[in-house]
């Protein structure tokens, strides 16, 4: 049972779940959990090496003789299934070796605890991601919401994050309802919940497209996608930073697999319109994160922002794929898929990346607010170096990862010559500058985010006692922005993998189609678009190096040390810096519609001028508070029949009782 | 790689390093003339590197490493997108090393960098000209990008040097299209290189600068490779547009002669362009921060509409 890719990954789980169990022996034993963390990061490289493997093999099935009597455990282990194996396991085995340095005693619950729910949340996420029937799948999925709400409120002392912990717990329950209607959906009515049955299931009529809203609509829930982002930026901050991280690298990337799995793989009967609405409504999600993100001045409230960025462009680049696959145009839905699995894989180390960077800062300063941070390049050089990598390809730029799948998408947007909706067709460009402008806001709040957290000068005192992050974390960290370099430098290598799961959803392949070779990306031809970031970046470094050497030798080198000039104003104090507020000002100004904002402003009369803003989200207001007030009065008339008296409570059971009998009969 | 191939892309590198100050010195010699002062010698640029590299490097007491290497990166950035644009030649060996989109990336890298930088020492005006610099960037990148797409649409590619050809060899005729994207990408090429309106290059009017606020700490031999990096930006900028909308006499294949053909069109194009940014220049007025959103718009609605004419009549 071992020897297949698909029962090695059984053990491994099973490994996870013992790992985790074992903390729960001696919670309070800070050298025993420092040690199952390292013991679970080595599992997750195990569970890479087996999807890999797996990546390029036919799908593998098997049943385990668990759950209910006349439901056993469904497993399926295809190159779809693999490809999110990778993800999960290149960013959590990171995670786990961040976290053995991280977590100490006597900050919220037990290590060994958080330990245990750790190691389930990981084996949960792996189980969602194999899962071949709709049981299972549930269970996983419920069992990942679970231990991710525990460890989100591991500091449950502190009532604000409990209010985060109960909000993100309602989404994902309203996300999962959706997702099990889509299921009884989709298994059409003949009561076999296994993905086998729903592949060969022919949905007819309105059918199809209920069952793709309602997985847009479920696992959008879970991935962030508007209206139901609002957990995020509860839930990320109140996290612990390596949970957060893990939330954000992998968790939204199920609900990512769950919306690829039900679309392509188990409803192929696909309408243009659906992907028109889902890349509209990615589109949206993608603008709206990133102009939030912009005025954000908790640092992890900032990247929960940009995490609904990034799932908007994830699926954008699906509604594209499924508006080109329903037009049968293989090769460009195989681009767009390309671009947004290519995304995830990205999405998962940069922000795993950065989620853990914020970490190693909160440990170092204690502090999570932008306005009180500053110049930690100084004391933190090995966590602000690091952290350099991660914004400049959470920003998009040549050479690093992050433009790779923004050049595929862009790409696969401007080759859109001949859709037989000449409406869409004019539209679809400008979708794609809807994107340009989100990846460049993307690059101003990366900006804003590094440079006020790591440059400039201490806005507080005490930041000149930080310490950089310790051995463990330093590895974590660098392994992370070692990826985000190699996905950028070897976009053939990763689109060749890539590969496997557009064969096996789409039935093409991008990676031979134009004259890609290992060095130059031309998913078409190279007369027609071609990228090297290789070729850009050792273009780059030589002339740095020429440069240095010209200037040195030609001319000289010598360096004076002195304060700075800033058109010679002699005062000046570190306060005298951009705040977060101050830099996402030109945001807060040009969309200011977008906002809602109480702004206090001092008058010249104040005797303790105080300037205060509040940025708050316009949803609350529009679809939240109604749906809330609108709870309350459903539960207030039905508050009336509960008098208290037993009498009635025995009617009302017998009345309903019978009137089933009478329905149902 | 043939050899002649080779020798094509080191000439195309050398004419842009060597013409970028020379075309910075003709700009500011025709905005001389337009308002009636006495020009200064169109070598000043040239004098001017000459001296920040021969001065002592001073560099702020809290700067941190990013400081001192961000002139050699962009300057590096820079040079990479001279290899990139087809300014002489269309076959160019680099050229395929990155398309147009990536080439926005490059320029987009150079910025990042120096917005970084200018956050680094912590003073005021740094992280001002910072936010003003990302703020403006924004607002260009899709008009940009719009631009580069109707273009793209008509050859059916997003490579520069088949974009050039196929430019190129059409029938000498008006493309409503391309006129629309040219103004849009004028406009852009304003935003983006400093200029008047959006900022004014030869500012040092504290509250207004923006690209000068970043620059400010900055002393001689950074000072110089970022003032050489601003050039070969304008240069870059106006190859693109050369590239686009007058892709006439550049050589399509690297023979010798065809090259040597090509030096004296690009100078006379090039002339002709600096000189149409110092009419533009001496025209407007800079406005104010907060008006570039509509100036910017303007130009993306502009490109927008090339587009739709292309998607609706085809040309």
């Amino acid at each position: 049972m071992v020897a297949t890719p698909l029962g090695a990954l059984v053990v491994a789980i099973v490994a996870w779940l013992a790992i985790g169990a074992v903390g729960l022996l001696r919670p309070r034993d800070l050298r025993m959990v420092q040690l199952l963390f390292p013991a679970g990061a080595a599992v997750a490289l195990a569970v890479a090496g087996i999807a890999f493997a797996a990546l390029a093999s036919a799908p593998e099935q098997m049943v385990l003789p668990l759950g209910l009597p006349d439901l056993p455990f469904h497993l399926r282990l295809d190159a779809l299934s693999a490809f999110f194996l990778i993800l999960l396991a290149c960013a959590s085995a990171a995670v786990s070796i961040f976290s053995s340095g991280y977590f100490r005693a006597g900050e919220g619950s037990a290590p060994g605890l958080i330990g245990f729910q750790y190691h389930v949340f990981i084996a949960a996420m792996a189980l969602v991601l194999v899962a071949d029937d709709a049981y299972l799948f549930m269970v996983a999925w419920e069992t990942m919401a679970l231990a991710s709400f525990f460890l989100v409120t591991t500091d449950h002392r502190i009532p604000e994050i409990r209010r985060a912990g109960f909000l993100y717990l309602l989404i994902a329950h309203v996300g999962a309802i959706a997702i099990l209607l889509c299921f009884g959906v989709l298994q059409g009515g003949r009561g076999d919940y296994t993905f086998g049955a729903m592949r060969s299931a022919a949905l007819t009529g309105i059918w199809p497209s209920i069952a793709f809203f309602l997985a847009l609509f479920g696992f959008g829930a879970k991935a962030g996608l508007l209206p139901l982002h609002v957990w995020l930026p509860e839930a990320h901050p109140a996290a612990p930073s390596p949970v957060s991280a893990l939330m954000s690298g992998v968790m939204l990337k199920t609900a990512i697999y769950g919306m690829l799995r039900v679309t392509f793989d188990l409803l192929h009967v696909q309408l243009w319109w659906w992907g028109a609405i889902a890349l509209a409504l990615g589109l949206l999600t993608a603008l709206f994160g990133i102009i939030y993100a912009a005025v954000q001045t908790d640092m992890k409230r900032l990247l929960a922002y940009s995490s609904i960025e990034n799932i908007g462009v994830i699926v954008a680049a699906i509604g594209l794929a499924i508006l080109f696959e329903a037009n049968a145009k293989p090769l460009l839905a195989a681009i767009a898929l390309t671009a947004a699995l290519y995304h995830a894989l990205n999405h998962a180390f940069f922000k795993t990346l950065l989620f853990l960077v914020t970490g190693s800062v909160l440990h170092a300063t204690h502090e999570r607010s932008l306005g009180k941070l500053g110049g930690l390049i100084h004391r933190m050089p090995w966590v602000a170096w690091l952290a350099l990598v991660g914004t400049l390809a959470i920003a998009g730029l040549p050479p690093l990862n992050g433009f790779v799948s923004e050049w595929l998408l862009l790409q696969a947007f401007l080759f859109t010559p001949s859709l037989p909706q000449s409406f869409v067709n004019m539209l679809v460009p400008l979708a794609a500058a809807a994107l340009v402008l989100a990846v460049a806001l993307a690059a101003y709040v990366m900006v804003k985010f590094y440079g006020v957290i790591f440059l400039g000068r201490p806005r507080e005192p005490n930041l000149v006692h930080a310490r950089d992050a310790g051995p463990r974390e330093r590895i974590a960290l660098a392994a992370l922005a070692a990826g985000c370099v190699l996905l950028g430098l070897f976009p053939v290598t990763v689109i060749d993998a890539i590969d496997n799961v557009n064969g096996l959803l789409l039935a093409t392949t991008v990676g031979h189609a134009g004259q890609s070779s290992w060095l130059l990306l031309a998913p078409f031809a190279t007369g027609r678009s071609s990228y090297s970031p290789l070729i850009v970046l050792l273009v780059i470094v030589a002339v740095v190096l020429v440069t240095i050497q010209l200037v040195h030798r030609v001319w000289h080198g010598r360096v004076r040390r002195s304060s700075a000039w800033d058109c010679g104003y002699p005062l000046q104090t570190p306060r005298m810096q951009d705040t977060a507020e101050g830099f996402g000002q030109p945001i807060r100004q040009v969309f200011e519609p977008f906002f809602r904002m109480e702004r206090h402003l001092p008058s010249p009369f104040d005797a303790r001028p105080r300037y205060e803003v509040r940025v708050s989200d316009h949803f609350w207001a529009w679809l939240y508070v109604p749906i809330a007030r609108a709870a309350d009065a459903v539960s207030r008339l039905a508050g009336r029949i509960q008098q208290g008296r037993i009498g009635v409570y025995l009617t009302i059971s017998f009345a309903t009782l019978l009137a089933l009998l009478f329905f149902v009969r | 790689m043939s050899d002649i191939g080779f020798l094509s892309q080191l000439l195309q590198v050398t004419v842009a390093l060597a013409l970028a100050p020379l075309l910075v010195g003709w700009v500011n010699q025709c905005r001389a003339w337009l308002s009636n002062k006495r020009a200064p010698s169109i070598l000043i640029p040239y004098r001017t590197i000459h001296k920040l590299f021969i001065k002592d490097a001073v560099v702020a007491e809290n700067a941190s490493p990013i400081f001192r290497l961000t002139p050699y990166v962009v300057f590096g950035a820079m040079t990479c997108a001279a290899a990139i644009v087809p300014s002489l030649a269309t076959d160019a060996p680099f050229a395929i090393a990155a398309d147009a989109i990536a080439l926005v990336g490059l320029f987009a890298l150079a910025r990042v960098f120096i917005a970084l930088a200018a956050m680094d020492i912590g003073t005021s005006f740094g992280s001002l000209g910072a936010r003003r610099e990302m703020f403006i960037g924004f607002l260009a990148e899709p008009a940009l990008l719009m631009v580069l797409f109707t273009a793209s649409l008509i050859s059916g590619s997003t490579s520069l040097p088949t974009i050039v050809d196929t430019l190129a060899h059409r029938e000498l005729a008006i493309y409503p299209s391309l006129a629309f994207a040219g103004v849009a990408f004028t406009m852009v090429s304003l935003a983006e290189n400093a200029r008047i309106p959006i900022d004014n290059p030869s500012t040092h009017l504290e509250l207004t600068m923006i690209h000068e606020a970043m620059i400010l700490e900055y002393s001689a031999r950074h000072l110089a490779l970022l003032e050489w990096a601003s050039a070969l930006k304008l240069y870059n900028y106006s190859c693109i547009g050369l590239a686009l909308f007058v892709p006439f006499g550049i050589a399509d294949a690297a023979n010798g002669l065809a090259m040597l053909g090509a030096v004296p069109a690009l100078i006379a194009k090039l002339a002709a362009g600096g000189a149409l940014l110092a009419l533009i220049e001496t025209l407007s007025a800079k406005l104010r921060l907060f008006r570039a959103p509509e100036f910017l718009g303007t130009a993306f609605l502009l490109a927008v509409l090339g587009m739709l004419v292309n998607l609706l009549l085809g040309s």
